[in-house]
């Protein structure tokens, strides 16, 4: 299930959701991201995210269906935020229930390697010298590409 | 006619969010952006730096090819998460 939010979620009864869900499964996985207060220039106080609707939400469908021909998998919910929001707070929820841990492990990490490289979302990060484009990271790539080694 | 999209940073240079496209024929989508950038200056910016691309909302290459009713989206390298 995806979800595209402008609110914040709360990280508690997402996992409690996944765990009523979970009939015979033994593991639950979750990853939270969030804001940073700084960046390699300084300060962030906020961040803005752009996104391309209708897209967005047909990626990460997309992604989650590749997750699930990968490992065998239970339950499986990505949320992420959009508009702005303040440094410190949750940006992106993916939580993963499987029969196995190794599974419900390796679809949580493939799940947000594969968001950042390829779901169309763009932050702004607001510095003291005003809102700045970030750019896309090597690291990120390079943490996706491992996944079609 | 097709449907073109630009998102982030490159909306905000061209100074666009869509434009509606004149098409008829068999072209890539590196043909059209190439006809774009030979617009003017505003465009210039598709050619400046890396831009990804989607055709009717999956990514796609340079050479895939655009057919009338599709929706063209441009923009840069994602970075959500």
């Amino acid at each position: 299930m995806i979800s595209i939010q402008k609110q914040d979620f709360d990280h508690c009864s997402e996992y409690n959701q996944l765990r009523d869900n979970a009939d015979s499964d033994g593991a639950i996985v979750t990853f939270t991201g969030l804001v940073r207060d700084f960046n390699q220039d300084g300060s962030v106080s906020i961040i803005d995210i752009e996104h391309y609707p209708g897209m967005t939400e047909k990626s990460l469908m997309s992604i989650c269906s590749e997750a699930r021909n990968r490992w065998q998998l239970g339950q499986v919910k990505v949320i992420h935020r959009i508009g702005p929001i303040a440094a410190t707070e949750q940006i992106v929820f993916v939580g993963v229930s499987a029969k196995h841990r190794k599974d419900a492990f390796n679809a949580c990490e493939f799940i947000i390697d594969y968001l950042k490289t390829s779901a169309p979302f763009w932050k702004q990060e607001g510095t003291p010298t005003g809102m700045k484009w970030v750019k896309s990271n090597t690291s990120d790539t390079e943490a996706m590409t491992r996944w079609f080694g | 006619m097709i449907q073109i999209k630009f998102f982030a940073m490159l909306r905000e240079r061209i100074g666009l969010a869509t434009l509606n496209f004149e098409y008829a024929g068999e072209k890539t989508v590196a043909e059209i952006k190439q006809q774009l950038v030979s617009k003017g200056a505003q465009w210039q910016v598709l050619a400046e730096q890396e831009v990804l691309c989607a055709v009717n909302q999956t990514l796609c290459g340079p050479e895939s090819k655009v057919n009338d009713g599709d929706e063209i989206a441009f923009f840069p390298p994602v970075t959500g998460g």
